[in-house]
């Protein structure tokens, strides 16, 4: 919003103050200006001057020359305004000034000399007018300077509406210029009015209000024989420098008091309005608007109407065919207030935002509609003292807001801003601000004033900021708060988190990625990925990716065409949330994931395979110190990306925490017949459900150990973990340790088996074991063994 | 006999001249020292003389055993330093400037300043709390004072699910929870508290808006926890993250969270206050919105506002690491674009 200090000035006085710096004490204090422009620096040396001669240009049909008296001498320009003709007043710019980017010297036109220019509005930046000269009509001394009587030099600032939301008293310059009487702790002037009970014994408009809800406050006046057409130039400045296009005299002075107090008003051609009615229609309409728009209205918008069609949408616009035009002598004055929520989902709906609505919206005081109305009838009758006030106030105030009183005192704000501010120090500020204050000693009762009182302000708190505010927060002194010694409760997810991607992209090269939380259901497409119905998003502005993803891994997988071209060696891992459908509560039931996947050209599917395995038990053994066990995986029948057979579900402690497969390779060739690509999910939340290990530290012994390599043979489908439970089976003590050394295959030699070596590790911690003993041990293990089907090669 | 020690002596300097190898060395010593070797002959042909000339002639032989066996030993020694010699300047010439080949992973940009952050945090007693993306409407609006119609909650950039539920639109959705969680502090002791989260809104993606973008707020409660407070926190922790001095400057700002609520502004480092295109002249950046936490927020956290106060503020994430890494498109960080990520080692 536009501000023009001298608007302001009319309510405050400005005098001696350094206007920059006031600015920059609103920013802090009130609302954050955005930026300030200095009006009317460019107009210089423009001077009242009289038309006495026109004369057809020689050299142009369109131009004119033109002898101007301008009091002290008589100058020659070429014209080309289609309004010129002998005896017109009008801006004269001299040789040597200025106006706009125009600096005025003596050029010629068409052939001709000219020594100046006559200017019209738009030239003078006074409105968007350049239909022709601007006429000066009131009477001025020949060669007085403009600025003399035009109100062109000012300083505009915009306010950031952003940061006026929740002040709906900023929206006016008389509210903007209480706050800034209040920083400079000066007093705000009051309104000049008419008093409009003296008009108490004329007759009330027909006024009904049919919808109590959203209705507030809905006040009206009827007034005749208004004459005068157009503003006076200043108002028209003001108007023009506050972003408004002046149109005629009613117009503006509507727009005029919506820029000075914040209401929004309506001035009905009364020839053609004489009642009023508020309410909805039970049919959709259509609606011709001021705009000359043809809008269809619906049965919940509010519309303004007389005995028989709607003159306006309440709070948006009025009708096109119930304005005022130039022929209009008679108003009907409309000043509102209306439930802001209606008015916002009516301008919402209707596509529709004005200045009004906007204003509506931020739930204004409904005390302001009569005073509008009693301004809007001294501004008027100031400018057309032959206007007659034609009925009385007529005013339906059906919701009065409560009156707001709040009790405090100096401890509370002293605790609130932990600075010492006076008690009179908060008086004068919120005195200065419009509250009613009752003071006993640091004890107060403050009234909050009506237009802070719809919304904004309504407890303790809402009076800190006023202080405060007003105080300056530049003039606080900062200090840190005091507090117990006391340990730090750690978030061991987050750091677990942290571990897990240091561990995976320092130890295993693998770089962390992004993805989104809904399936990306192009992609999944591509890649022949199919994924379970889940929860969706109703209102995404990405219709086709609506579902929240169950698992993480269709997101990582559709990484990969990416980046196989640039990065066919690539490891990427995500934590990132997912919705495992619903809970019994008809909650999302929110995971946590971890998910990896591993993709290579160099490697074998298997080398890929168990470089993910080793990945993911180092990572488990990091966290929990617990070797996860590798288990028949139930995932393949959910997902068709999983492979059938080359997939394992992954237990902690018994605890299912996850699986890993490599991928499934229908899926594997619609992105890279040549990728071997392994992937793996682990449900951090599961995971940390487990207990992890302490880590226990056993002494080693003094003695020599004695290391035994078995090569066995099994059958190919026997599993090293079945190997490992047989030789569980044989109690020996001194057996401490066991590992795989190497698994060989070859078919010829070892039709359907394979030979699996395996290095025994026997230590005593008393003695050095003898040879013999140690073969007794390997012969019980055998024994076992052999029971199994399983012999030495 | 004497005679015949002194022709060893020199037949064994001649012949130790000669060597060039260990081999060679070992040969001489078994032919002078050896079972048979020439010194070993000698002591053997002690026994057929006198004992008087025994006892001279043994110390003679003794003597050169000592010389040869010195001789010998020193000459190991310098046969060994030439093989190293030899080892090393027959060695293969490394070329140190061949390139390593491993290639270290990376986290993503918004881990590596997330957790910078979370780190500064934790060396003030933050303690660090994670919230769910997926929300009730309640958590993310009602429980931070935005009741129904508010327009905050018409806008459509909320991501309603079927079930009613929300895509949370900012970090304070885990407000409520956390103090549900933790409770009224005790006294002295007031929570502090970090929650970094990700947060969305159903925004078409330009170069700088995404639907998916990280916030971190924060929050301290006490018993006596004040605007005071509140500033004097904000210019340390942010001369931390910056890494400088930082000036903090506070506005009104309206936020239906807190009361009185402010927008935070930070110097303009690149100006240092004197104006230029980056903070528009005012020599200002708004950095952050801030606050005292609204009493009817406390309420609905179970904490009782009459007895409690507490400050909290938020910070764009995404934002922050756009700034660190001078990232012109935010949607660099869910693209999964391996040439853009593995650039951020550190």
């Amino acid at each position: 919003m536009l501000i023009s200090m001298n608007w302001i000035s009319e309510f405050t006085d400005l005098s001696g103050i350094d206007i920059k710096e006031l600015i920059n004490r609103f920013t802090l204090s009130t609302a954050e200006v955005e930026d300030i422009y200095e009006m009317g620096k460019d107009i210089k040396d423009v001077v009242v001057g009289k038309i006495i001669e026109v004369n057809d240009h020689p050299n142009s049909k369109k131009l004119h020359l033109v002898k101007i008296d301008i009091g002290s001498e008589v100058v020659e320009v070429v014209c080309g305004a289609p309004n010129v003709y002998v005896g017109a007043v009008v801006p004269f710019a001299k040789l040597g000034g200025q106006v706009g980017d125009l600096e005025i010297k003596e050029v010629p036109i068409a052939g001709v000399l000219s020594s100046g220019m006559c200017c019209s509005e738009k030239e003078l930046g006074i409105s968007d007018d350049n239909s022709g000269l601007m006429i000066i009509e009131e009477d001025y001394p020949l060669g007085t300077d403009i600025k003399e009587f035009m109100q062109l030099e000012d300083i505009v600032f915009e306010v950031d509406n952003k940061s006026l939301t929740n002040r709906p008293d900023l929206w006016g310059h008389y509210g903007i210029a209480r706050e800034i009487a209040a920083l400079n702790k000066r007093p705000l002037k009051p309104l000049e009015l008419v008093d409009t009970s003296i008009y108490n014994s004329l007759t009330p408009i027909d006024l009904k209000v049919e919808d109590n809800e959203r209705v507030y406050r809905f006040s009206c006046i009827t007034m005749d024989n208004i004459t005068k057409k157009k503003a006076p130039v200043n108002m028209r400045i003001r108007l023009t420098y506050c972003g408004m296009r002046p149109i005629n005299l009613l117009a503006d002075l509507t727009n005029y008091l919506m820029m000075e107090l914040g209401q929004p008003m309506h001035a009905y051609d009364n020839s053609k309005v004489t009642e009023i009615r508020v309410k909805t229609y039970s049919e959709p309409i259509e609606f011709l608007t001021l705009d000359d728009n043809l809008r269809k209205v619906d049965t919940e918008t509010l519309m303004i109407c007389n005995a028989k069609e709607p003159v306006g949408i309440a709070g948006v616009m009025g009708g096109e065919l119930s304005s005022i035009s130039d022929d209009t002598t008679s108003v009907l004055l409309e000043s509102a207030n209306f439930d802001g929520t209606s008015v916002r989902k009516s301008a919402t709906k209707l596509g529709l935002r004005t200045d009004a609505s906007a204003r509506y919206e931020k739930t204004l005081d409904p005390e302001m509609t009569v005073l509008a109305i009693e301004r809007f009838i001294k501004l008027l009758i100031d400018i057309d003292p032959a206007v007659k006030i034609t009925s009385s106030l007529t005013d339906a105030y059906i919701k009065h807001y409560d009156k707001i009183t709040i009790d405090f005192d100096k401890d509370y704000m002293d605790k609130y801003t932990g600075i010492d501010i006076s008690s009179d120090m908060m008086e004068e500020t919120l005195s200065a601000l419009g509250f009613s204050v009752v003071r006993d000693g640091d004890s107060f009762s403050v009234g909050v004033p009506s237009w802070r009182a719809t919304k904004d302000v309504t407890m303790k708190a809402d009076i800190v900021e006023e202080i405060t505010r007003i105080y300056g927060y530049d003039n606080f002194d900062i200090y840190s708060t005091t507090s117990l010694l006391s340990p730090i409760r750690h978030s061991v997810e987050r750091d677990d988190e942290y571990r897990i991607k240091s561990l995976l992209s320092h130890k295993y090269d693998m770089n962390e990625v992004h993805s989104y939380i809904w399936y990306e259901t192009k992609m999944n497409k591509e890649l022949g990925i199919n994924t379970e119905p889940n929860i969706r998003i109703v209102n995404s502005l990405t219709a086709e990716n609506d579902t929240i993803r169950s698992t993480i891994i269709p997101s990582l997988l559709g990484f990969i065409p990416k980046n196989v071209e640039s990065n066919p060696e690539m490891g990427m891992y995500e934590i990132g949330r997912v919705a495992d459908g619903l809970k019994e509560d008809g909650l999302c039931n929110e995971k946590k994931r971890l998910g990896i996947v591993i993709a290579s050209k160099q490697l074998s599917e298997k080398e890929v395979f168990f470089k993910l395995k080793e990945a993911i038990e180092q990572v488990l053994l990091d966290i929990k110190n617990i070797t996860p066990v590798f288990v028949e995986n139930e995932a393949i029948n959910k997902y068709n990306y999983v492979h059938p057979v080359n997939s394992a579900g992954i237990k902690l402690d018994n605890q299912e925490v996850g699986y890993l497969s490599v991928l499934h390779p229908k899926v594997r060739d619609n992105i890279d017949k040549k990728l071997n690509v392994a992937f793996a999910e682990i449900d951090i939340s599961d995971m940390e459900k487990v207990d992890e290990l302490p880590l226990e530290y056993k002494e080693v012994s003094k003695y020599p150990g004695v290391t035994v390599d078995l090569s066995l043979l099994a059958y190919k489908s026997t599993r090293y973990e079945s190997l490992s439970q047989y030789i569980d089976m044989y109690p020996c003590q001194y057996l401490k340790k066991y590992y795989l050394v190497d698994i060989f295959e070859d078919e010829k030699l070892l039709p359907g088996k394979k030979s699996v070596t395996i290095r025994f590790e026997f230590v005593s911690m008393e003695r050095t074991l003898e040879s013999n003993e140690v073969q007794k041990m390997v012969d019980g293990l055998l024994a076992v063994l052999n029971s199994k089907g399983i012999e030495l090669r | 006999m004497l005679d015949n020690l002194d022709k060893i002596r020199q037949q064994f300097k001649e012949e130790l001249n000669a060597i060039n190898s260990k081999d060679e060395l070992e040969k001489l010593r078994v032919a002078f020292l050896g079972k048979k070797g020439l010194v070993t002959e000698a002591l053997k042909n002690l026994r057929n003389l006198s004992s008087d000339e025994k006892k001279i002639a043994g110390k003679e032989v003794n003597k050169l055993k000592h010389e040869i066996e010195e001789a010998i030993a020193s000459y190991h020694k310098t046969l060994e330093e030439r093989e190293y010699l030899k080892e090393i300047e027959n060695a293969e010439h490394y070329d140190y400037t061949i390139p390593s080949s491993r290639e270290a992973g990376t986290l993503h940009p918004i881990t590596i300043v997330q957790k910078k952050i979370e780190d500064i945090f934790k060396t003030m007693g933050f303690i660090i709390e994670d919230g769910l993306e997926i929300q009730t409407e309640y958590n993310n609006f009602e429980a931070v004072n935005i009741p129904k119609n508010h327009p905050a909650r018409d806008m459509q950039d909320t991501y309603y699910l079927e079930n009613g539920q929300i895509l949370k639109t900012h970090t304070s959705a885990a407000q409520n929870t956390i103090m549900k969680k933790y409770g009224a502090p005790k006294k002295g002791e007031p929570l502090k508290v970090l929650f970094p989260g990700r947060c969305f809104r159903n925004e078409n993606l330009d170069a700088s808006h995404e639907n998916t973008f990280f916030q971190l707020e924060g929050m301290m409660i006490g018993d006596d926890i004040s605007i005071s407070n509140l500033i004097y926190f904000m210019k340390v922790l942010l001369s931390e993250v910056f890494e400088r001095d930082v000036k903090v400057r506070l506005r009104p700002g309206f936020f239906p969270f807190v009361e009185p609520g402010f927008e935070l502004d930070i110097n303009c480092a690149i100006c240092e206050g004197s104006g230029c295109s980056t903070c528009k002249q005012s020599g200002w950046i708004e950095l952050l919105p801030c606050g005292m936490i609204h009493p009817n927020v406390l309420k609905m956290g179970g904490i009782d506002p009459d007895k409690y106060t507490g400050f909290a503020f938020g910070l764009g994430l995404t934002r922050l690491a756009m700034m660190k890494y001078n990232i012109k498109d935010i949607r660099l960080f869910n693209s999964g674009n391996l040439k853009q990520l593995k650039q951020f080692t550190r």
